[in-house]
Order: structure tokens, then sequence, then C-alpha cells
């Protein structure tokens, strides 16, 4: 049997608040195995804002600072400048956001600490909505997707707009390190944070994360819909290290969204048309993906 | 100790300087920015060790500020207006972390229409944030006044920020002479920062999380209004202290001229004061018994004066350079509910100098006529009156 390097630390600890087979759990269990115990953590409000419990329990053994929705990137910049200054180089300063707190509200924070080019990593656990204030769409919601903004309704009102890439908003950057991530890839993720450990600079880490509760999924189907998103060219795995793409998982088969979609009760609405719309749009997304890979690893010059 | 020709601006970096925070976050804004830039140039020459980050935003410099206070280090920003209007919410977690951050503020009205000129709302609507105010006179104040919100600030029975405000133009880009005080004495005076609580790996702790109704909430906010409380006391104290090392005396929360058996006394924040002193001695010449009373800190709210002060004359004219849009200005309404109960004496709100409208003597003169007046007849004939309106024969 293969040994998976997954640290045997715990530093994530029983109790928690969160939803029965919530993905973002796992998402801080494995980057604290990772990462270790010289970590200092921020959390703006998002579920995990609730999730390590009410004062004064706390499911974590590392420091951390709760903030504000919109300002992690600024707090995790404040945080590592004061550790700078008192000569403690050596902590890992994490921002631990949603990906409402990630692509919409926070952004601009966001934006501002990874051009400063601070030293910090920065987690965006990706369950595609606002979920702590009950599944509000949110820019990183999937086309298609059910929301209580996006109803349906006589109207069809759902998300049809396409799902805000943040990864790709990140390489703009031109930071050193970029990488997606999922739950149903363990050692994928924990071999991308050990790497950027080592790296200088902000790093940024865009994790999937499946929501039984806003999905519409069964609790015991989480890992499967992560592996599903893989499989499916949903939720593509990669890492941009110094402008360069690479994509750690690539399937030898691929799944058809449909079966991805038909696991989630926030899709049971598409038709067949809207599906294979959604289908395609994968295909470019996966074809781009695959080019932007070849052209910076540098294996074709013929564009 | 060295004498410079400084604005207020520059006398607002010099205080920063003087109390080395370790962390500065900042963002410019007219008429702010040139306390930024010269504290860019000390870093940038070696004269001031501290980190600087250039946010994208003034909501990101305080929260930048309050994650590395809370990380163990002394911050300072600066900023004004729209910049603090910005910051609001990240006021409000500020002094709730119970983070003794000092800011300097430039007084500037908040649009529309644009104004860049002196204004006191962008302050004066921060008032229940939780952090203390000092509204000052002139740029030695300035500068003192930074060192000495460090000091009180900072102790552990008070852990609450501080924002000191600049009358925009008239103090930020105004030079006098300025005594620059020696770093020795400074770093006396101040001290070294010493958190009453870190993020610290070795000892983790949680700051900020959820809590429910049955829970310390209210304990933290009643914890807060008792600091405040005790800030007043610390506030008399840390300005005696100050008197003796630096040899300036600041008079406490409120500065009081020619008060004594004054007829009529006015009621100011900022640089109004330093007119109204020139009036007041005008006046005094020609018979008029008239005084001032100077709010240095309008948080902590000094009622306990005001209630002393009220004695000494027949009225109270609170003149307000800012207003507040329902019933009456800030300082008025305040200072009434100070002494409601206190006093029977008549109380008029005066609201001048909006968008940074010159206040001249000559209008100065004219409210005191008109303080007098009341003083006399024992009545106000209007509760609030907006002076200076374009087109306003009474007092043009
Ligand atoms: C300024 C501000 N606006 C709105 C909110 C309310 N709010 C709290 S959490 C949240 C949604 C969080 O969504 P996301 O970042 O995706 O994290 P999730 O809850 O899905 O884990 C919202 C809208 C807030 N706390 N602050
Ligand atoms: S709502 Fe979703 S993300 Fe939030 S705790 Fe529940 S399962 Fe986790």
């Amino acid at each position: 049997m293969r040994h998976l390097p997954i640290p045997e630390e715990e530093y994530m600890l029983p109790g928690h608040t969160a939803c029965l087979g919530c993905g973002a759990t796992l998402v801080m269990r494995y980057l604290l195995k990772a990462l270790g115990k010289n970590t200092i953590l921020s959390i703006p409000a998002c579920c995990w804002a609730v999730i390590p419990g009410v004062y004064p329990r706390r499911a974590l053994e590392v420091p951390l600072l709760y903030t504000a929705f919109e300002v992690t990137g600024a707090a995790i910049s404040g945080i590592k400048e004061a550790l700078n200054a008192m000569g403690k180089e050596d902590v890992n300063v994490v921002g631990f956001a949603g990906d409402g707190g990630t692509a919409d509200i926070g952004i601009q924070a966001l934006s501002g600490a990874v051009e400063r080019g601070h030293d910090v990593f920065y987690i965006m656990y990706d369950n595609e909505a606002y979920m702590n204030t009950g599944i509000q769409r949110s820019g990183s919601t999937p086309m298609g997707a059910w929301t209580t903004t996006t109803p349906g309704g006589k109207k069809r009102m759902y998300k049809w707009e396409p799902k805000k890439n943040m990864a790709e908003i990140m390489v703009a950057h031109k930071i050193p390190y970029v990488a997606t991530a999922t739950i149903a890839y363990p050692e994928d993720f924990i071999k991308k944070l050990k790497k950027a450990k080592e790296i200088k600079g902000p790093k940024f880490f865009q994790v999937f994360s499946p929501c039984p509760t806003g999905w519409r999924v069964p609790p015991n189907k989480s890992v499967e819909v992560s592996k599903m998103a893989v499989l499916s060219k949903a939720f593509p795995l990669y890492e941009v290290e110094h402008g360069k793409y690479r994509i750690t998982v690539k399937p030898k088969k691929f799944v058809p969204m449909k079966d991805y979609l038909k696991m989630q009760g926030r899709f049971r609405h598409l038709t067949e048309e809207e599906i294979e719309r959604i289908q395609e749009e994968v295909d470019r997304n996966w074809e781009e993906l695959l080019l932007k890979e070849k052209i910076t690893q540098g294996e074709t010059h013929e564009i | 100790m060295a004498k410079m020709i400084l604005t207020g601006n520059e006398s607002a970096a010099w205080g920063a300087r003087l109390s080395k925070p370790k962390v500065v976050a900042a963002y410019p804004i007219t008429p702010q920015t040139s306390i930024i830039e010269k504290i860019a140039e000390f870093i940038a020459n070696g004269e001031m060790d501290a980190r600087y980050i250039r946010v994208e935003s003034e909501h990101s410099a305080m929260a930048a500020c309050i994650a590395a206070e809370n990380t163990g280090v002394r911050t300072f920003t600066a900023t004004s207006a729209h910049g603090l209007t910005l910051m609001h919410e990240m006021l409000i977690w500020a002094s709730g972390a119970r983070l003794p951050i000092v800011m300097s503020v430039v007084n500037r009205a908040m649009a529309p229409p644009w104004s860049v000129w002196t204004d006191q709302l962008d302050s004066v609507a921060q008032r229940d944030t939780g952090w203390m105010q000092i509204y000052s006179e002139n740029n030695q104040e300035v500068l003192d006044s930074i060192i000495m919100a460090y000091r009180v600030g900072e102790k552990h029975n008070i852990l609450l920020p501080t924002m000191i405000m600049e009358d925009a133009f008239i103090l930020s880009h105004t030079a006098e002479a300025v005594d620059v005080p020696e770093q020795k004495l400074v770093d006396d005076f101040v001290g070294e920062f010493e958190p009453a609580f870190k993020l610290d790996p070795q000892d983790p702790g949680g700051f900020g999380s959820l809590i429910m109704p049955e829970g310390p909430y209210m304990e933290f906010r009643y914890k807060m209004a008792l600091a405040m409380d005790e800030a007043r006391k610390e506030i008399r104290k840390v300005t005696e202290e100050f008197a003796e090392v630096f040899g300036r005396k600041y008079p406490g929360l409120v500065e009081e001229y020619r008060t004594e058996d004054a007829d009529a006394i006015m009621v100011v924040m900022g640089t109004i004061a330093s007119t109204a002193k020139d009036v007041i001695d005008a006046l005094r010449e020609k018979g008029k018994k008239v005084g001032l009373a100077r709010i240095r800190y309008f948080r902590p709210f000094p009622y306990e004066e005001l209630r002393e002060i009220v004695k000494k004359a027949d009225m109270l004219g609170i003149v307000d350079r800012s207003y507040t849009f329902g019933y009456g200005a800030a300082l008025y309404t305040e200072t009434k509910g100070a002494l409601y109960g206190h006093t029977d004496k008549p109380i008029k709100n005066y609201v001048v100098g909006l968008g940074g409208r010159d206040i001249t003597p000559d209008v100065l003169v004219k409210i005191f006529d008109n303080m007098l007046k009341i003083a006399k007849d024992g009545v106000v004939d209007r509760e609030i009156e907006w002076v200076g309106l374009h087109g306003d024969e009474r007092w043009s």
C-alpha cells in the first residue's frame, strides 16, 4: 500500500460546530497538519468564523484573529509585518476565508496584500456561495446553480454567469505560488502546502470545499462530490509556480458533467441543453489550462 | 529639545516618529497626505524604524493596524474625511478589541459637494466608536497629544485607541514654531509597548470569536465604558506628568480662557479657539465679560468640567463646526445632555464654518454680542442658529 504523506499531528480538535460532512473542516484540518504549530490564522466572517466554536471554546490549537468580512488580506499583512518587526520571520501567517470573503467583498484587500508581496498564505475555501448567511450567490457560484438569491422561480432566475476564476486573478498578480486543491485529494493539497511553505512571498490556494447543506448533497457524499468535481473538469487541480502551470491531477478518464451535476440538489432543475452548455464551458476551460501548461512549461513553441 | 518650524501635519509625523510605532499602515487623502509622506521619508532615511504598509484603502489601513497591534506591536495611522468614514467598521473593531492604536485625523468636510476644507463632521460622526478624541488648537498640541495618547491608551486599565484631530489647512498646512522634544525624554515617557495580550503560537489564543447573548458581550462593553471613565482620570494625570517632563502644561480635558466672572462663555473645539481668544481679549477691553471653554477631549466627554464651567456664566454659546441633521450639532446636544438637571441657564447652538468657511473675528464678535444679549435677557432667541449663511442679514 502506498504511504500517504499526511502528518499525524492534529491541530484541529473535536468539538467544532460545522454541519455534518462539511468540506471546509477538512480543508482546515489538512492545512494545519501541513503547516504545523508555528502558525497564526486570521479568519473573517464566514462559516469558519462559527465553526471553531462559541466563546470561550475553540477547536483550534493555533492562535486565531477573527476579523471583519472584507479585511483578511489586510489583516494578514498586519500580522506578518508585526512579526517581522519583532524578528519572528518564521511564523506561518495564514488568511482563511470563504469564496465570498475572497472573490467578492474581500478581493480589494486581498489584491492589495498579494501585490505588496507579504510572505503569507491565503486559503480560499470555496463552497461556491455565501453559506454562513444561508446560501446566497457569490461571484464564485458556478453557472447554473440554485441559491437563495438565485432561486429560479418562473423566470428561471439561477446563476447563469460563469464562476469568477480567483486562481487566475491571483496568477495575474504575478505572485510566486497559486494552487487549487480539494478535500478528495489530501495528498495533493498537503504536498502543495509543503512546497508553498518553502516559497517566500504571497501564496494563494483555492480549495474546493463541498457544502452538503448548501449544495443539497447528503453529508456522506462530500468527498465523492469533491472527487467528481475533479474528474468532470468542473474543478481542475493545478499549481502555478512563478508563472509556470502544472496540472497535478490529470484524470485518465473524465466523467460527464451531467454525472457531477446530478449528485447535487442545487443543479436539479437544469435541462439537457443547459447541462450541455455547462459541459462546453468546462471543456473549454480544460483545454485552456492544458495550453497554459504547455506554453509555460516550454513544451511547445509553435503557437 | 529642538525648535522647528513645522506644519500641523509635520508635527503629527514627528509625534509618530518620537513615539516609535513598529507598524504604520496608511493610505493617502488630502489634506492628510503630508503626514504619511513625511513618515515615509523618516523611514526611508532610517530615522524611524517601522514597517510601512502601503495599503490599498483606509479600511485596510485600520484592519492592518488592528492585526499588527494584536500581534504585539505599537501602530500608527493617519487619515481624513472619506478615509475616516470608510474606516468606521474597523474603528469599532479596534476599540472593541481593546487595541490602543493612535491615529492622526485631519478634519475635512464630507462630500457631496467635494470639499477638502475643514469641517468636523468626519470625526464627530465617529463619536460612538469607542475611540478617545482630541481636538487640537495648534501644531504643538498635535505633536504632544500623540505622545500623550500612547501613554494613556496603552495603560492596561485603559486599552483604548485615540484619534487626534487637526483642522484641515488651518493647522495641517500652516507652519509655526514647534518644540520637538528629545527622543530620550519621549522614550522614557511613553515606554516600551507592553501588549496586554497577543497572537502567539506558543500560547495560542483566539480573539474576537462568536459569542452568544448569554455570553459576556455586555460585560466586555461595560468594561470599555469603565475604561473610558478611567481614562478621564488618567488624562488629567498624564497631562500633569507631561508638564513636569516637557515643561508644557495642557489643561486636561477642557481649556478655560477668561471664564472667571464671565457673563457668557463660548464652548468650541479646534482652531476656532485661537480666534475666539483674541476676540475675547478685545471684548474684555471694552468691558464685555466673555470667556471660552475649549473642549480638548470630546471623548471621553468632559461632563464634570462643563458642570463647573456653567456655574461661572449666565449663558453658554456652543459653537459647532459640524451639524448633526435632525436636531442640533453634536457639541451642543452633548453639552446640554451633560448639564440637564444641573442648570437652568440658557444654552444656544451656533453652527459655523462648514466646508471650511472662514470664521473671522467679526463673526465671533457678532456671536458674542448675541450671547451677551441672551445672558442679559435670560431667554434664547433661537435655539439653533446657522451663522453666516449667504444672504442672512443677521450676520453679514
Ligand atoms: C460587511 C459585511 N457584510 C455582510 C456580512 C454578512 N456576512 C457574514 S458571513 C457572509 C457570507 C460569507 O460567505 P463566504 O465568504 O463565501 O463564506 P462561507 O460562509 O460560505 O463559508 C456574509 C454575507 C458581514 N459580516 N460583513
Ligand atoms: S453551511 Fe456548508 S460550509 Fe457552512 S458549515 Fe455547513 S456544510 Fe460547512
